[in-house]
């Protein structure tokens, strides 16, 4: 097991490098001069320029450039937003809760009715229901979700009035951030009203959130089902006189997860593209939202530090996911 | 799908029928009325297919079909609701924009720049893709291991991150866009062929052909490749939702198609204001890209069953 860990560990080196390279590349291939463009100063006199060219090393090779953005990487050194002027990655972990708030109650909830979902289908395969479950999840993986959150927005919130338009709490609540997760600050600040006012907030980006993940995983779960309710282990316990529900429940449910999980794993990089369209329809404060409008305002290192940040997340969680289904599964552990 | 024994048995006669018929033109035919066969076992594949032709139809033939320019203004119907709506009108069927355009024949020429997106995409994708996949898997060695690496870095990014990125650099626009999704979408179809190319030069077909004194490239197109289409269609068929869904995302972000251009996604974006009171604005062009991308992905799901042998029979 040791092993198996290590290696993938060192696999992710390689691809971190290149990723670090990428976000390096970034701001010398876009158009304009690099320093102008990481100053964010208008009217740079040359003496101005010289001192920028120095204090952000573009007088040293290329090679040089490189290794010492990679040496600030691992010094936790992102660079310095142009607009803000503050650092990088303190900015992301500001947002990065909003984020991480919004991106587990979707898989909560895509987890919660895709897994059933799924497994009723498969048990009830070619019925009506599953027809109707397989018919709504395809539509909810070709949904585009930015339509999707406006649709809602005008039947809940314009039509209806039952929910918020944008935002993570209404405006008249305010109370200092302990964790960041405005859920669990609400509670804590003792108001009265703020927990509701923060749930109705988070619904309907949940929601929309979650239609993609839910969808794959209503189809994983049916189909990795009907693998297994078709093996001899369940022919067995259902000779044997088994309640259906124990077969299905027990023997058959615990061997279809293991795809599962690895497929909820995978989601990750899924919501965080979806935070991006998600966070700009309601005005989420999280970092889909804050790389959209760092690319709007020009704030180029805050895409550099973000584009670096995200897929470090990114390889982070498939590591994870990757660890799990080897622990899970011996015959990858030693293949 | 569910068989009874006795459609077994019939589809085991005609499939031996075919197998027979197997040599030159009729082999050709025989493959592509079974793989027919299967595929309209798949009744929601087949609807999808109808729907996906008809809007090709449409694309095609959006000058005679639409009844106004995409782009004149009527400046005395401006946020006119569709027809059956009180103050709607007949000759703006789906109501008109702030500006006083047709949303209908916006739609309708929007279906061109969709269709063409997702051609365009899927076709650099899957070149680039196979002919960097085939080396990767036929070669082997360092060569593999340098693609293989730089195409785990691109998938490390969310798609449309990257996408975003990429267009930041070149600059918002059509073009730009499908080119950044064209390289996002490349991993997987390099993956996909460097996994079947490996599967497939083991086998003894390839080893003859390699004896009989077939060079590479030979070995490459003509052996391997034709045996390692099947899922690279499948995917080819997703990557095509995909391609349309992104640029929509990426023209709703305003980075992908520039107004005025009726793109359904920039249309989305140029609508975002009027949610509370113009819903018809922003309703059709969300469901002109819902249904187009429900048609091909129900399109692939038939391909996947009825090119996947696997699949075939269960």
């Amino acid at each position: 097991m040791f092993r198996f860990i290590l290696q993938r560990v060192g696999l992710l080196i390689p691809t971190f490098i290149g990723v670090s390279i990428v976000a390096f590349a970034f701001i010398r291939l876009l158009p304009g001069d690099p320093i102008v463009l990481l100053a964010g100063e208008r009217g740079l006199t040359p003496e101005r320029y010289a001192e920028l060219r120095q204090t952000f090393g573009y007088d040293q090779p290329l090679v040089m450039q490189y290794l010492n953005y990679l040496w600030g990487i691992l010094h936790g050194d992102l660079g310095v937003s142009t607009v803000t002027k503050r650092g990088v990655l303190s900015e992301f972990l500001t947002r990065f809760p909003a984020t991480l708030e919004l991106s587990f109650c979707a898989i909560v909830l895509a987890t919660a009715i895709g897994i059933p979902a799924g497994v009723f289908a498969a048990v009830k395969r070619g019925s009506w229901f599953d027809q109707s479950i397989m018919g709504t999840a395809l539509v909810g993986y070709s949904m585009p979700i930015f339509w999707w959150g406006l649709l809602l927005i005008i039947l809940f919130s314009g039509t209806w009035h039952l929910t918020p338009v944008s935002g993570r709490i209404d405006l008249i609540y305010y109370f200092k951030p302990v964790t960041g997760f405005m859920l669990i600050d609400s509670l804590l600040s003792g108001q009265e009203g703020a927990f509701r006012s923060a749930v109705s907030h988070l619904i309907l980006p949940t929601v929309v959130l979650a239609t993609i993940p839910l969808a794959v995983i209503a189809r994983q779960t049916r189909s990795a089902m009907l693998e297994v309710l078709g093996e001899d282990y369940v022919r067995t316990a259902r000779a044997k006189g088994l309640e259906p529900l124990r077969v299905v429940g027990l023997h058959a449910l615990r061997n279809a997860l293991i795809p599962v999980i690895t497929v909820i794993g995978l989601q990750v990089g899924v919501l965080l593209a979806g935070a991006i369209l998600t966070e700009t329809i309601f005005s989420w404060p999280g970092i889909g939202k804050w790389m959209v409008d760092s690319v709007f305002r020009r704030d180029y290192p805050v895409v550099q530090g973000g584009l670096l940040l995200i897929a470090g997340l990114v390889m982070v969680v498939n590591l994870i996911v990757d660890l799990l289904y080897g622990l899970i599964n011996p015959r990858i552990r030693h293949n | 799908m569910v068989h009874t024994e006795e459609m077994n048995a019939i589809d085991d006669a005609e499939a031996a029928k075919r197998r027979a018929l197997r040599s030159g033109w009729s082999a050709r035919r025989a493959m592509v009325s079974e793989f027919w066969f299967y595929f309209s076992e798949n009744k929601g594949a087949v609807i999808g297919l109808v729907v996906f032709l008809l809007l090709v139809a449409v694309a095609l033939l959006a000058p005679l079909l639409s009844p106004h320019s995409p782009t004149f203004q009527d400046r005395n119907a401006l946020l006119l609701p569709p027809f059956w709506q009180e103050g709607g009108r007949t000759a703006y069927l789906l109501g008109t924009d702030a500006v006083g355009r047709d949303i209908l024949s916006r739609l309708i020429y929007g279906a061109r720049f969709s269709l063409f997106i997702g051609v365009v995409v899927v076709t650099v994708a899957l070149t680039g893709g196979i002919l960097i996949g085939l080396i990767a898997g036929f070669f082997r060695g360092w060569i593999d291991i340098v693609i293989m690496r730089v195409m785990d870095v691109i998938l490390a990014f969310p798609s449309l991150l990257l996408a975003l990125v990429l267009v930041a650099i070149l600059g918002p626009g059509l073009v730009n866009a499908m080119i950044a999704i064209a390289l996002v979408l490349q991993p997987h179809f390099v993956r996909l062929t460097r996994a079947s190319v490996m599967t497939e030069k083991s086998k003894d077909y390839v080893v003859a052909a390699r004896v009989a004194g077939a060079g590479p490239i030979r070995l490459m197109t003509k052996t391997i490749l034709p045996n390692c289409l099947a899922p690279l269609i499948v995917q080819g068929t997703l990557s095509f939702s995909n391609a349309i869904l992104d640029a929509a995302a990426l023209g709703f972000l305003g980075m992908g198609a520039q107004p005025p251009t009726p793109e359904w996604g920039t249309m989305l974006a140029e609508a975002r204001e009027f949610i509370q009171s113009a819903w018809w604005v922003v309703t059709f062009p969300g469901l002109a890209i819902l249904v187009t991308v429900l048609a091909i992905n129900l399109v692939g799901d038939g391909l996947r069953d009825a090119l996947d042998p696997k699949l075939k029979r269960s």
